[in-house]
């Protein structure tokens, strides 16, 4: 299987700030990849930089043709609209028109539990209805790479449930005939062994560990092999 | 302290009974500052939003420019404008000077910085805070630049309440320009400040009070546009099916 997207080399830096270096790495269609790492680690900058809003300042990245791409960002901004007027400018601005934009918003509002709230305006939602809505937006791309950046940080335990059971139903659904890969970005590390099949270890820009779930949560591999994961990891569980 | 008193009445007099020549003035003042705010509205929305979300060479230097051109003596835009439009100056030809076009070019060049500038700041705050977000939804430059106007909306009408009372409280310009003729360019301010040297107090202090019900009132829009921002904000409303989004 070819890889949907591949980073060669990739350094990344904002003035004497190094976000990212050297790093390689291949995303495989279906995967499910969660990036840890302490504030600053490069976690956003990578998703950033995986979505296409960032370029690298060095090495390459080799995009699969006709790659779509849809980004949660950790504190969503919804617009000054209804909630449905929100959902329908995502579908707007990949060309449908309004009309058809309206109808088919309405079916993604359904998908996340928001179709009875439509004419609401957006910015009365909750911390936990404004991230649906937003994942509603993200979705409504038909996303063969869904980046999600600390998708479930700011919310109350209910929502954080809410938001990660649509996440989970997503990345197992298949997008247009082929499953949505997923990659986010969590301090959550329960969250991560409900979600990734692949984690990602990274401090101050660099991957240090790359390893399959299991693995990564394994203490004799993670002491023997990746020590400085190792004790972010203990840091975390204790 | 009598005479002052006298005044006054005098004034509330003009206005109650709604003197043909303050009524005059006061309706040409409206349309010279009405027309000036939206023309520089219009280019002023455009280029803020423009300037906002574009990155080119030379950008901080136009941006020093413009908010320097903030703080901009409506005398000097008086002179400027009087300088092009005189029969020697390069628009001469159109024969504007002392005319109501004079004074809408003159208040417009007036408004127009205020408009961009604040327009500018506005939409490019939004920008860093979320233009990154609508260009993951594929929005390009200038859609970005559309949608995050569009969604300050409430903020940016507020600016345009503000350049519309530059726009009305200024002399300079519109005295230099318009030459303050009788009947045809004498305006609410330039009016206030002849009738004062002439000591006719009653049309003097009945403009003023005018002028200060306007701002007054401008400020009162000011103040509801943000009410109703926060009540839009912070309640149920109903979305017209087919509305705009």
């Amino acid at each position: 299987m070819t890889a949907m997207l591949e980073l060669r080399g990739v350094s990344l830096g904002f003035g004497a700030l190094q976000a990212l270096a050297e790093v390689d790495l291949n995303i495989m269609p279906g995967e499910r990849v969660a990036l840890v790492g302490a504030n600053g680690s490069g976690k956003s900058t990578l998703l950033r930089l995986l979505h296409g809003l960032l370029r690298a300042g060095q090495g390459s990245v080799v995009r699969r043709e006709g790659l779509r791409c849809a980004m949660l960002f950790q504190r969503p901004h919804v617009l000054r609209a209804s909630v449905l007027g929100n959902v329908s400018l995502a579908l707007w601005l990949q060309g449908q028109a309004w009309s058809e934009a309206r109808a088919a918003a309405l079916l993604y509002l359904q998908q996340v539990g928001l179709a009875d709230l439509a004419a609401r305006n957006a910015r009365t939602l909750s911390g936990g209805q404004q991230q649906r809505l937003a994942l509603a937006c993200a979705w409504a791309r038909r996303p063969d790479l869904l980046l999600l950046d600390e998708p479930t940080a700011s919310l109350d335990p209910h929502a954080k449930r809410d938001v990660e059971a649509l996440i989970a139903g997503w990345a197992a659904a298949p997008s247009d005939g082929a499953s949505t890969t997923l990659v986010f970005a969590s301090h959550n590390l329960g969250q991560v062994k409900r979600l990734a099949q692949r984690v990602i270890y990274l401090e101050q820009g660099r991957v240090l560990a790359d390893l399959p779930v299991q693995s990564f949560f394994d203490t004799e591999v993670m002491r023997r092999g990746y020590r400085q994961a190792h004790l972010f990891l203990q840091g975390e569980l204790t | 302290m009598e005479s002052i008193a006298l005044s006054v009445l005098a004034a509330l007099q003009l206005i109650v009974a709604a003197d043909t020549m303050l009524l005059q003035i006061v309706l040409r003042s409206l349309a010279v500052s009405a027309l000036a705010c939206l023309i520089g509205s219009v280019l002023g929305l455009v280029l803020g939003a423009w300037l906002a979300v574009l990155r080119f060479r030379g950008r901080e230097a136009v941006l020093t420019l413009l908010n320097t051109l903030l703080a901009l003596p409506s005398v000097v835009v008086g002179l400027v404008v009087y300088l092009l439009l005189s029969r020697s100056g390069p628009l001469g030809a159109l024969g504007w000077l002392f005319s109501f076009k004079a004074m809408v070019l003159a208040q417009v060049i007036l408004v127009l910085p205020v408009v961009t500038a604040l327009t500018r700041q506005l939409i490019e705050d939004a920008d860093r805070h979320h233009g990154e977000q609508l260009q993951s939804m594929g929005a390009g430059t200038g859609m970005r630049a559309l949608l995050l106007a569009w969604d300050d909306r409430y903020a940016l009408l507020t600016v345009l309440v503000l350049a519309f009372g530059r726009a009305i409280s200024e002399v300079g310009a519109v005295m230099i320009v318009g030459g303050n003729v009788d009947g045809f360019t004498r305006v609410m301010t330039t009016a206030i400040a002849l009738e004062t040297s002439k000591g006719d107090l009653p049309l003097a202090l009945g403009l003023g009070l005018v002028l200060l019900l306007l701002v007054l009132a401008l400020n009162a829009i000011v103040t509801l546009l943000r009410r109703w921002r926060e009540r839009v904000d912070g309640a149920f409303t109903a979305v017209t099916p087919g509305g705009l989004p």
